[in-house]
């Protein structure tokens, strides 16, 4: 067990290496930040001392050694938007993100296994059929036009919850939180539904799926044969099962909405480091791509990193044989 | 129990795709008036889409045509000034809308086809080469592939498309928007078809004849393609439809957030993006029906595909 | 005399399909009496597994329960369903499947598995189940049985989790046992081991077994009666050493004629010609005589007897060890 969660972790770093190797590489080969930042009137004196300033003007491998050295302490230089330090930028940025992500993925969990538990078994039943089919409308639209439907419902025509933003928030010790006001809440639930439903909907099938794949196993029928109740078979036997996969996908599908949260913050202007991500595509702002997909990679290690854990938590089988794996 | 083992062992004779294809497959297609329904629109969007500079009225992208008088006329009514009318209305620029949207489908179709034949291909050589050399050639592509998962799609191609960007000099950003796009998505999905086909390679890899045929020291490459592409068939057929929807999404998804087709050669996305801003002010056609456009094109495709899953029941989760 | 535990009558179980409706058991009846095994024979696709799960009302959609009557301890069971049936399963017949390896839940334990089936059927406390899961355990020979209540099925080895199946089958004390392909999944060696076991606790606790199976050898060793099925249907029902030693089903003599035995030898095995008609396929009159050598023109036209109404125990109209004249 020891060596399987040392391999997990000699993996997470290699993930972490192989993400920072692309990031530095982006400061490297892509564009010329110099020219994005300053206008068409520049003298060469302002160009030089940009790239002076920025650190460009030393060789490839100091770059990436300081690179390497400043990443691992959250350091990535100057936005070239914005020209203020982009681990400033991230940190006041990211408390939005979280909170609308925790939210979300709460909705997606709980909605997910519960409906994937009910659908897998009633599965000829009308209820399940209604779901599944809605679940199918919920995979093939676009997360955006969610967002765009419900503010449509809920803000142009019935102007019930506000359109965009966060409302107001409160600030405790550097992290601001619209937990704590009326106009916080309101203004988190259509961008919560919005990027929960598509997590949900997936969680859904995913249980579903693997649920009807352990009912179909010989202990269930053999649960069956000993004259079990139903109960006992689905929730005793078939859902803990199932939640062995279903604890890989999900974790990874939370890790996603962290990612997926840029669509939902571009729609309802939620300031939060999606919304940041896709302004620095727009702008070809390197360091604030480089730190977003830092950030992002560091969530997910430690994201897959739990799930391992887990795995030993639910599969007695994996703590007596360490290379055994459910995946 | 035994008897199932029997049914199993029936069902994977050679030729059962063969067999699949003539009797079963055709049978639950016309047993299913989903898929039916699904692959009426899927043809009627794609031909309509091909077929988009003979059937639209009007050339959105001619800038002599437009004439901004005609801005924001609604659909089916006559325009305040020109008194012309259009089936669907007009957007801000005075073009029409059904025509932008057969146009934009266009560009979201040959995004969405050209980005998961790109990630087929990929994913199908490296995965040949993948299950077939083994060895360190396996495992990085393997953990490259573990990598890439580890990362949502969506976010892998918007990467990919930020990098591109900053390589394209700014002049050339708009004309080269669309074959960046097609290969940010097209990168970003590979990973699948690899999965499939390396399963299948090793398969046929530890099979009889392949043992044979390197004991005479032929090289079993080509012999064992023959034999792996028909059992990969399915399942590449399955996950490439779903990849198409999912594709197309990704299309429209870029491109609505403003960092993919360009407004100067919409997408049903830019559309959409377009259209977003005049949903307060209550020019909802301009919006609307780029949203139904998408929305039914990505449904279909999805049906089909979810239809074809069951219908060929391969071992996909 | 009293019923016997099971009684089986003209039990018919259809398959709707698409290219018509098969009939995987079709006319079967028999009867076990308490503390008897009656073993039943025959290929893969003969119908016993599906008769086993038709009783313990398992059989999976769409097949189904078309005519014919299954009756436990005289009271009609074919027709019940949902509650009704689930807490005859388990509490009154038990069944035991092929392959311990997938018939455990891995991620509970054994003890856990017991003493939910226990305390589902019996009306006995938390701790009483759990003595009487150790019970369970010790009389199915798993040693240490109270140290091993903890342990995970994955923990022990294969013959030993087939000691826990049967004693998960038997925990409730059921009057009824089927134990389907009991051996087959099981190394050579332990076979043994476990037909041995099935035999004592059967007699020990006069339960009613149905063993099915395809091994002769099995049948040998722990049957009391055999009845063998071919295509859906019984070919031959009898005391196995009659069986054994004179087959009147042609079906049966082939058969026991394919079957190795040590004690006769090193002879050469014979077999019988052709295989068994797929349910979708089945010729016109007796389903066995296309590979028949004592077929006659009535066998190709007229279905084979069925066995309640022919005064021999085999489902033949020219039955071994009897002149042909007397009988066409």
């Amino acid at each position: 067990m020891l060596a399987y969660i040392i391999r997990r972790v000699a993996q997470s770093i290699l993930v972490l290496l192989v993400t920072g190797f692309v990031a530095f590489s982006m400061f490297s080969f892509v564009g010329d930040p110099v020219e994005n930042m300053l206008g068409q009137e520049r003298t060469q004196a302002d160009v030089d001392r940009l790239r002076e300033q920025l650190g460009l003007d030393q060789p490839f491998v100091v770059q990436y050694g300081k690179f390497l050295q400043q990443a691992a302490q959250g350091n990535f230089g100057l936005s070239y938007r914005q020209g203020r330090p982009v681990s400033d930028i991230l940190a006041e940025r990211l408390p939005a993100t979280l909170e609308l992500a925790a939210v979300s993925g709460l909705l997606a969990l709980m909605g997910g296994i519960g409906f994937g538990i009910f659908t897998a078994i009633r599965r000829r039943g009308v209820g399940a059929n209604v779901i599944m089919t809605l679940s199918l409308v919920g995979v093939s639209l676009p997360t955006f036009l969610i967002g765009i439907l419900l503010i449509y419902v809920f803000s142009v025509e019935l102007g019930w919850l506000p359109s965009f933003g966060r409302g107001d928030v409160v600030e405790i010790g550097g992290w601001t939180t619209g937990f704590l006001t009326a106009s916080g809440l309101k203004a988190l639930v259509l961008p919560a539904i919005t990027l929960g439903l598509y997590q949900m909907t997936l969680i859904m099938r995913l249980v579903r799926t693997e649920m009807l794949e352990v009912l179909r196993m010989d202990y269930i029928r053999f649960a069956r044969a000993r004259g079990l109740r139903e109960r006992a078979i689905n929730f005793r036997h078939a859902l803990k099962n199932t939640l062995v996969p279903v604890i890989t996908i999900t974790g990874l599908q939370l890790g996603s909405i962290i990612a997926f949260a840029i669509i939902t913050e571009t729609v309802f202007q939620w300031p939060g480091v999606g919304l940041l991500f896709i302004n620095a595509i727009q702008f070809v702002d390197i360091p604030v791509m480089a730190a977003y997909l830092m950030m992002i990679s560091v969530m997910f290690v430690g994201i897959n990193l739990i799930v391992d854990l887990l795995y030993f938590a639910i599969d007695p089988r994996l703590r007596i044989d360490g290379k055994a794996g459910g995946h | 129990m035994s008897d199932h083992q029997a049914e199993i062992e029936t069902r994977r004779t050679p030729g059962r795709l063969a067999r699949a294809w003539d009797s079963d497959l055709a049978y639950s297609f016309r047993h299913a008036p989903v898929a039916m329904v699904s692959a009426a629109v899927v043809l009627i969007l794609v031909l309509s889409a091909l077929l988009a500079p003979w059937i639209a009225p009007y050339d959105p992208f001619d800038p002599g045509s437009l004439n901004l008088m005609n801005g924001f006329t609604p659909p089916g009514q006559p325009n305040a000034f020109t008194q012309e009318t259009f089936v669907l209305g007009t957007d801000d620029q005075g073009r029409d809308v059904f025509s932008t949207i057969l146009f934009g489908m266009r560009i979201s179709l040959f995004v969405g086809f050209s980005a998961v034949l790109l990630a087929m291909v990929i994913g199908v050589v490296l995965g040949l080469l993948a299950g077939y050399l083994g060895g360190w050639v396996e495992s990085v592509i393997m953990r490259v592939a573990d990598i890439q998962l580890t990362f949502p799609a969506i976010l892998v191609a918007m990467l990919i498309f930020g990098i591109a960007k900053g390589i394209t000099p700014p002049a050339y950003r708009d004309q080269m928007a669309i074959w960046v796009l097609i290969l940010a998505i097209g990168l970003s999905d590979w990973v699948q078809f690899a999965r499939v086909v390396r399963g299948a390679t090793l398969v046929e890899k530890s099979r009889d004849y392949v043992q044979a045929a390197r004991l005479v020291g032929r090289r079993p490459f080509s012999i064992m393609i023959r034999h792996i592409l028909p059992n990969v068939l399915n399942p590449v057929l399955v996950i490439a439809t779903i990849s198409l929807a999912l594709a197309i999404i990704a299309e429209a998804t870029l491109s609505f957030l403003g960092v993919g087709a360009p407004p100067t050669k919409p997408s049903l996305g830019t559309l959409i993006r377009i259209g977003q801003g005049f949903m307060f002010s209550g020019e909802w056609w301009i919006l609307l029906f780029p949203a139904l456009t998408l929305l039914a094109l990505a449904l279909s495709i999805n049906l089909l595909g979810d239809w074809l899953r069951d219908a060929l029941n391969p071992r996909l989760r | 005399m009293s019923d016997p535990v099971l009684s089986v009558r003209d039990l018919v179980v259809e398959i709707p399909t698409r290219r018509g409706v098969l009939r995987p058991v079709d006319g079967v009846s028999y009867d076990i009496a308490a503390g008897e095994i009656l073993g039943v024979v025959g290929e893969s696709g003969a119908g016993k597994s599906m008769t086993g799960n038709a009783v313990i009302g398992l059989l999976d959609r769409p097949a189904r329960i078309t005519s014919g009557e299954i009756l436990l301890t005289g009271q009609p069971i074919h027709r019940l369903q949902g509650e009704a049936l689930r807490r005859l399963r388990g509490r009154r017949m038990g069944m035991i499947f092929q392959d311990p390896l997938t018939s455990l839940n891995p991620l509970l334990t054994v003890g856990d598995q017991l003493t939910e089936t226990i305390l589902e059927h019996l009306d006995v406390s938390p701790a009483e189940a759990r003595e009487r899961a150790v019970a369970a355990l010790d009389e199915v020979g798993i040693p240490a049985a109270r140290q091993r209540i903890g342990s995970y099925p994955h923990e022990f080895s294969g013959g030993m989790r087939q000691r826990v199946v049967i004693a998960l089958a038997l925990c409730a004390e059921p009057e009824l046992v089927i134990a389907d392909e009991p051996t087959t999944a099981l190394d050579v060696s332990v076979q043994a081991q476990i037909v041995a076991l099935l035999k004592r606790l059967c007699r020990e606790r006069g339960v009613a077994v149905m063993l099915v199976t395809h091994d002769m050898g099995v049948i040998a060793e722990a049957a009391d009666r055999v009845a063998v099925m071919y295509a859906g249907r019984l070919a031959e029902l009898g005391p196995v050493r009659d069986v054994v030693t004179a087959a009147r089903h042609p079906y049966t003599a082939g058969l026991m004629a394919s079957t190795p035995d040590a004690s006769r030898g090193q002879r050469r095995l014979r077999q019988i010609p052709g295989a068994m008609p797929r349910l979708d396929a089945l010729p016109v009159g007796c389903a066995f005589h296309p590979r028949c050598d004592r077929a006659e023109p009535r066998c190709r036209q007229t279905p084979g007897p069925t066995l309640s109404a022919c005064d021999g125990r085999a489902a033949c109209w020219f039955p071994l060890g009897q002149p042909k004249e007397v009988l066409a």
